[in-house]
């Protein structure tokens, strides 16, 4: 079935009785050619990129809960390409230009917004730093404009240029920055994978993987054994238990991250606004919530929920930069479950293991990776090597000291 | 959240910085191969329930502490502190 | 329509408001809310999607249609506001939201007229075509369209407060149970608390009328509230909204200070609480549920509970000729005060077959609405029912579909609530949060003697939890009538739409859709339809929404589950928890003794850190930063400079195994270093990469002064106590940060020493010298030490002495052609030196990198060595530090990128990158330092420079980095 304006209207003069599943809900089969774990964004779209750049459609996704259940349904719909790093610039390079692309790509409409991001800064020293990082932007292909002070306050002239704490230099424009609606992504690859003929498997726990002469042979369920020669974990901030069914340990640990919005308000930000010095971002959702978020809760957790030090050091963070927003009220809360690596960037890659392969270590910025990080996977699991702009993503790079480190605060785990 | 400093006391979070998991404590030896020194900085048991994970009193008494929680519930079963207390009193 | 003799207003209190401008007047002790019902107020507001006509649904903070802007003067609004919530003062200005141009006549209320194309989910089936069409049409439109209240734009003005409160038992809620949890626990002598979000303790007690002890339950209220708030050891929190549940017993709470009032000055709008208790009773009481029927949105259909609390709490009809609708039987007690009161009940419609039909007024048993009239207000109902089809002529009607028992704290730990089939609704799960017992309604206890019963043995329990015994109080004689509920949870087979969500607009054809669509988890459904994203967050819809579900799916209610409950319990301003960080507020503010030194001068305080450092020193006659700059770098090169740099770390470590320590954790070696030398230390992060630098003095066989760069002064504090407490616990050394006990300054040039000789009698220090001096009886430490290549010393004093020294030092200097030199200069001053900040130890650098790998020492361990050897630390392939310099005069800029000349310029060809530049008036160049890939074998090359922000393309000379007196004769001399 597919979507348009006059399928809206047609569907809506007969009552909506004529829309059919989204997806199917197919029962498993003993066997597929390959597996992917984990029905997030980034499971959903390897699943996707498998079928429709490789032909693989005898493949399943297998998800414990419902579609889109991880951190794709809860983060903060940031999408960018502003990194500064050979092996990260290229990657989220070429997931803008998928992102670009998707709604045509999937027939859905994932709302994906190019509105701007500005990246603040509050000395000379993180100008210059600023300016490097847009350099390599433009180097790569895409945009960067240094803003001075004026400039910014010509873009976001609400924000407090006269009392904050770290007054503002200038900053960052990104203008193919921006957001999407984050389910929606996680509905698209979906219904475009069912379309493919990949089966969508929920409420489906993978309990085990079964391993044979260094091999990969299958997975046991909670619905069943099913063999695959290919498996690929795509589980994010649940890596470390899965890799463990395999005998590995993942240079991983799963932190809470929290985010916020606030009741419905009519438009007042036009942009995504990335406050370093305050650990803070914030934009304003489609629907009129402002959406804001701020650094990791700092303990190992899987609880999805945080505390309140953070909550309190987000909103201050607001207050000092754009008092404007003082009289929002935050209506909801949540955690997400963040995969953090070492040097906090992400890992697609083959294992020890022949036929498992791994996605994992996207810390707090993996929403705006889901269209490249699958077809990167998808890449690695139908072709056996490392798509080219995925090729620094190696898991044994902490071992050789290949560090891709855009904040510099170090390749150990916490300090990110 | 809260932790009870050996030192201190029951302290909000806020008080404290976090350094991750206690494998840190078992520094390998000089010389050990880069797959020793791999383990010890970046491989993770990353467990989901009983952790025993590393924080440090900084807005207290500096005592860097030994927790052992869980990362699913948050509860607190214990915290020490990483450095035994010093035998027989001050050399 | 307001009655006599009834409710707790303060009728001698006459307090006028306006609403959308007109004025009107209610009393003290009013809601907003109850205040326009009195005044025949029923359109208050337009709903979200459809922008259809909305009145009053309840009269808690649950809300989803009655919501305003409240105005101030100087443009400050809150939007949002609940009418409900919101207390009446006189001049209290609220305004309607989300209609254009008036409340009457909203041209968006077209969206109501094409709802068959709007349903769930349609926007992600449209729009994509044509493509720009999104960003430039589409999503305008939708997001102008969206949105309910608005901000004012300008800054928010108000003052908000957060505050710490301990106690042993926290009481949330009260009502009949919190009261008696309360009262248990007071006259046991615990330390209480008792929060209560509205602004009037009691609860259901005030609303619902009735007797409690054999009097009117208000008055058993006021009583119990003397006796609590007489006593030292509670303490009494009305308007405090318990909005969160945390780890420990930590709770989140907003009292809503002043916002009941007319602002005023002295008082904070709202205080953040940070409640820490060691037992909690959760007391929170239940919450009304709609019923599903055709257009059961209309303004004047509202909850039966409400009507009530409208009723004996204000004194307020809510309607001439009051209708009931309900599945159980807690709506007859509305009917019955209704009728007592003298308001017109036109019929209670039971939509069970076999409830009572016995009341006052016509009762209409198995009752289903089929429509309902009146687009801005309600006008009449028909309803099928037992005995045929019904037309009513009413102007309200109250409905019931049962009680939602308010678990919400109970689940924001994960905890998931329980369904209880003998009321239909879900109940906290068992010891969902430690420490914190569910008791009353909020735990499915509906009766009011059970409440009050089982709030005291909660608090009982809670007690003997913390070692402490209370007795049992005498509970007075209350309510207890047995509660019975058949669930009705939308009308079959009619045409027309049944409001579930009212704030979202989300029917039952939209839950219905959605599993159509197989956007069948409950999860996916609210995603999928926005139920439950309001302002209310589903607490009036999402049971009823999920039983629509479950009917759709052929699942059951347990099977389907609820979504996850969230904090905040009510919305809170991102100010009130964001207290305090307004202005310079957010961040600790550093101050050098030399600051108001500094600024009297004319000084531009730059932030370095959370310190604030002069930037230059402008002398009459400069007019740009660069002169000045210029002049003071000619000046510490031709005569001497001073400096305050007292924000640098500073560690003090003493003990027999303190130069055992240095070596662990600097790469070089410190236990060689003699009394009285000093010496430059690299210091790696256990990663193998910089972590820091700075001179170590020895000031003792076994006493060490580290300084640390002013960023990781913390940085490194923390590091050595990990390294100590971790690895080396039982060695004799011990340290301290005296970063805040000496202010240093640096005295630079070539008359250095002429100026320390005026201060006294100084030691003729060699290079890397250090000694105890006097100066003016005051101990000091002078350092021989230069970050700025000439011949230069740094003193030291104790704190309170800096400032008096600061101004000394320049006196002098200006004697000698010298004086202060700022930020600005001594980044020019390293620059031409080649010395390295965190603008090139930034964190991805090695040792290797910046040239310094020698000084990782081979005859011992140290942190970081190992990994700094790993295979990707090492190698040509890395960018290596070098000096550049422009082949022509131009200026350099930092973060521009290098690449080989001829060279495409893009990532693949990438060669390096610029850190720092500054003008060297010295050798009248632009100089620059950066990372250069295999950088240093290729000093004397030509490097192309392209800064694409900048517009900067041009060609430099890759140089050694050390541009100035490369052999250290100025340094030493």
């Amino acid at each position: 079935m597919r979507y348009s304006g006059f399928k809206v209207i047609k569907e809506g003069l007969f009552g909506n009785k004529g829309w059919k599943p989204a997806w199917r809900d197919p029962a498993p089969k003993a066997e597929y050619d390959a597996i992917i774990i984990g029905g997030g964004g980034h499971g959903l779209s390897t699943a996707y990129y498998l079928a429709r750049n490789h032909g693989l459609t005898n493949i399943a996704v297998l998800e414990k809960g419902y579609l889109g259940s991880g951190n794709i349904g809860r983060n903060t719909t940031i999408v960018r390409a502003n990194y500064f790093l050979q092996g990260n610039s290229e990657f989220y390079s070429h997931s803008m230009k998928l992102w670009e692309g998707l709604e045509s790509e999937l027939n859905y409409n994932v709302m994906h917004s190019q509105r701007g991001l500005i990246n603040l800064f509050h000395s000379d020293g993180q100008r210059d730093a600023f300016a490097r990082r847009g350099n390599m932007m433009v180097n790569q292909g895409d945009d960067a404009i240094l803003l001075d002070r004026e400039g910014v306050r010509e873009h976001l002239p609400y924000l407090d240029f006269e009392q904050t704490r770290f007054p503002i230099y200038g900053g960052l424009l990104h203008p193919r920055g921006g957001t999407a609606r984050h389910d929606a992504v996680a509905w698209g690859y979906a219904r475009g994978a069912d379309r493919r003929g990949v089966d969508l498997i929920q409420n489906c726990e993978v309990t085990g993987i079964d391993i044979e002469n260094g091999r990969v042979t299958g997975v046991q369920t909670t619905r069943g054994a099913i063999r695959a020669k290919k498996v690929g974990m795509v589980v994010a901030g649940r890596s470390s238990q899965v890799a463990a069914m395999a005998g590995m340990r993942l240079p991983i640990e799963s932190h809470i991250l929290q985010a916020f919005v606030t009741e419905g308000l009519k438009p007042v930000i036009d942009h995504v606004i990335s406050f370093g010095m305050g650990h803070f971002y914030i934009s304003q959702s489609d629907k009129g919530g402002l959406v804001f978020g701020g650094d990791l809760d700092f303990y190992a957790s899987y609880a999805s929920r945080g505390n309140l030090p953070m909550v309190e050091h987000v909103m201050e963070a607001g207050m000092t930069l754009m008092p404007m927003i003082g009289r929002a009220k935050v209506l909801r809360s949540w955690g997400g479950i963040m995969d953090m690596s070492p040097d906090g960037s992400p890992i697609i890659d083959k294992t020890h293991i022949d036929g498992l392969f791994v996605d994992c270590g996207w810390n707090y910025g993996g929403f705006k990776a889901v269209p490249a990080s699958g077809w990167c996977m998808a890449h690695l699991m139908a072709t056996g090597e490392s798509h080219p702009v995925a090729a620094r993503f190696k898991l044994n790079r902490f071992e050789t000291g290949h560090i891709l480190d855009e904040e510099g605060t170090g390749s150990q785990h916490n300090l990110h | 959240m809260r932790l009870t400093c050996p030192l201190c006391g029951p302290r909000d979070r806020r008080e404290f910085y976090y350094y991750g998991s206690d494998d840190y404590l078992n520094r390998p030896a000089e010389g050990d191969g880069p797959q020793a020194w791999d383990a010890y900085l970046h491989l993770r048991d990353n467990p989901a329930g009983i952790t025993h994970d590393l924080w440090y009193h900084d807005m207290g008494c500096s005592s860097w502490l030994r927790v052992t929680r869980n990362t699913v519930t948050h509860e607190i079963h214990a915290v020490d502190a990483v450095a035994a207390p010093a035998k027989g009193g001050a050399k | 329509m307001r009655l006599g003799g009834k409710g707790q207003i303060d009728r001698s209190k006459p307090v006028r408001f306006s609403f959308d401008g007109r004025i009107y007047s209610g009393f003290k002790g009013d809601t907003l809310a109850s205040a326009l019902l009195a005044n025949g107020i029923r359109l208050v507001g337009r709903s979200f999607k459809y922008h259809r006509p909305r009145g009053v649904l309840t009269a808690g903070s649950e809300e989803p249609n009655a919501m305003v802007e409240i105005l101030e003067s100087q443009h400050q609004q809150t939007p949002n506001t609940r009418a409900t919530v919101q207390e009446l003062f006189d001049g209290l200005r609220a305004r309607s939201q989300n209609r254009f141009p008036s409340l009457a006549f909203d041209v968006m209320g077209v969206n109501d007229y094409v709802s068959p194309f709007l349903s769930a989910g349609f926007y992600y089936k449209t729009f994509m075509w044509p493509r720009p069409f999104w960003e430039k049409l589409y999503e305008p439109v939708i997001r102008r369209a969206a949105g309910l209240g608005s901000l004012s734009r300008k800054h928010d003005e108000g003052h908000y407060e957060k505050a710490w409160a301990f106690c042993d038992l926290l009481v949330i809620g009260a009502g009949p149970t919190g009261l008696a949890a309360a009262l248990t626990a007071a006259r046991a002598g615990a330390d209480v608390i008792l929060a209560d979000e509205d602004f009037r303790m009691g609860g259901r007690l005030l609303a619902d009328g009735g007797e409690v002890g054999g009097k009117p339950a208000a008055d058993w209220v006021e009583g119990v509230l003397a006796e609590l708030s007489a006593l030292p050891n509670v303490r009494l929190m009305p308007r405090t909204s318990v909005t969160g549940a945390y780890d420990d017993g930590t709770f989140g709470a907003l009292e809503r200070v002043s916002l009941h009032r007319s602002p005023a000055p002295h008082l904070p709008r709202e205080c953040f609480w940070r409640i820490v208790a060691g037992q909690t009773v959760l007391a929170a009481g239940a919450l009304e549920r709609p019923l599903a029927f055709p257009d059961n949105d209309r303004p004047g259909i509202m909850m039966a509970g409400a009507v009530r609390a409208y009723l004996n709490r204000f004194g307020v009809a809510a309607g001439k000729r009051v209708t009931l609708v309900a599945n159980n039987d807690s709506a007859r007690a509305t009917a019955r005060q209704l009728m007592a009161a003298g308001v017109k009940v036109a019929a209670i419609l039971d939509t069970r077959p076999d409830a009572s039909a016995v009341e006052e007024c016509p009762v209409y048993l198995d009752a289903t609405i089929l429509s309902t009239t009146g687009r801005k207000g309600l006008t009449s109902i028909t309803v099928s029912h037992s005995g045929g089809t019904s037309r009513i002529e009413t102007d309200c009607l109250a409905m019931s579909g049962g009680w939602n028992p308010t678990v919400h704290l109970t689940c924001h730990l994960n905890g998931r609530p329980v369904w209880r089939e003998d009321i239909a609704a879900f109940v906290p799960a068992p010891k969902a949060v430690p420490r914190l017992t569910p008791a009353g309604a909020c735990n499915g206890t509906f009766s009011t003697a059970a409440c009050l019963a089982e709030g005291a043995g909660a608090a009982r329990a809670a007690l003997a939890a913390l070692g402490k015994t209370a007795p049992d109080i005498d509970l007075p004689q209350a309510e207890d009538a047995p509660y019975a509920i058949t669930p009705f949870w939308q009308t079959p087979d009619v045409s027309g739409r049944q409001w579930l969500d009212f704030a979202n607009d989300v029917t039952t054809k939209d839950v219905k859709l959605s599993a159509q669509e197989n956007f069948a988890s409950v999860e996916h459904m609210k995603r999928y339809t926005t139920q439950g994203m309001a302002p209310d967050q589903g607490k009036n819809s999402n049971v009823g929404a999920l039983a629509v579900l479950a009917d759709a799916t052929g699942r059951g209610i347990p099977q389907t589950g609820t979504t996850t409950f969230r904090p905040p319990y009510t919305p809170v301003s991102i100010a009130a928890m964001g207290a305090g960080g307004r202005g310079a507020g957010f961040a600790p503010q550093r101050y050098m003794t030399s600051d108001q030194a500094s600024r009297d001068r004319g000084a531009p305080m730059i932030e370095a850190g959370l310190w604030y450092r002069p930037g230059y020193f402008p002398k009459p006659g400069e007019t740009t930063w660069r002169e000045s700059c210029d002049r003071e770098v000619m000046m510490v090169r031709a005569s001497v400079g001073v400096a305050d740099v007292s924000t640098l770390g500073k560690i003090d470590i003493q003990g027999k195994d303190a130069a055992r320590f240095l070596d662990l954790v600097y790469t070089n070696t410190f236990s060689t270093l003699p009394t009285g030398r000093v010496r430059y230390g690299l210091m790696l992060r256990e990663d193998g990469h910089v972590l820091d630098d700075g001179t170590t003095a020895r000031l003792g066989e076994n006493h060490y002064l580290m300084t640390t760069t002013t960023a990781a002064a913390g940085l490194v504090m923390r590091h050595l106590d990990f390294v100590h407490q971790a690895f080396c616990a039982d060695w004799d050394v011990r340290f301290i940060s005296v970063t805040e006990t000496w202010a240093q300054f640096a005295i630079a040039g070539p008359k250095a020493r002429e100026l320390l000789a005026t201060l006294g009698d100084m030691p003729d220090l060699p290079f890397m010298g250090v000694a105890p001096v006097t100066l003016g009886g005051v101990a000091a430490r002078l350092f021989r030490i230069s970050f700025s290549g000439e011949q230069g010393y740094e003193l030291a004093v104790p704190t309170r002495y800096g400032e008096a020294l600061f101004r000394d030092l320049l006196a002098r200097a200006e004697t000698m052609g010298g004086g202060p030199y700022g930020m600005e200069a001594l980044n020019v001053l390293r620059i031409e030196k080649g010395f390295i900040t965190h603008a090139e130890i930034h964190g991805r650098t090695t040792a290797f990198d910046i040239g310094l790998e020698k000084m990782v020492s081979a005859k011992k361990d140290c942190i970081g060595k190992a990994a700094a050897a790993r295979p990707g630390m090492v190698g040509a392939e890395r960018e290596q530090l070098v000096g550049l310099k422009p082949v022509t005069d131009a200026a350099l800029s930092a973060g521009a990128h290098l690449f080989t000349p001829g060279e495409q310029v893009k990532r693949e060809t990438d060669q390096g990158y610029v850190t720092s530049v500054g003008y060297s008036p010295v050798l009248k160049s632009w100089l620059g330092l950066g990372f250069l890939k295999n950088g240093r074998a290729r000093i004397g090359e030509r490097i192309r420079l392209v800064d694409h922000l900048r517009g900067i393309d041009l060609l430099c000379e890759v140089c050694d980095p050390v541009f100035h007196d490369k052999e250290g004769v100025k340094l030493r001399g």
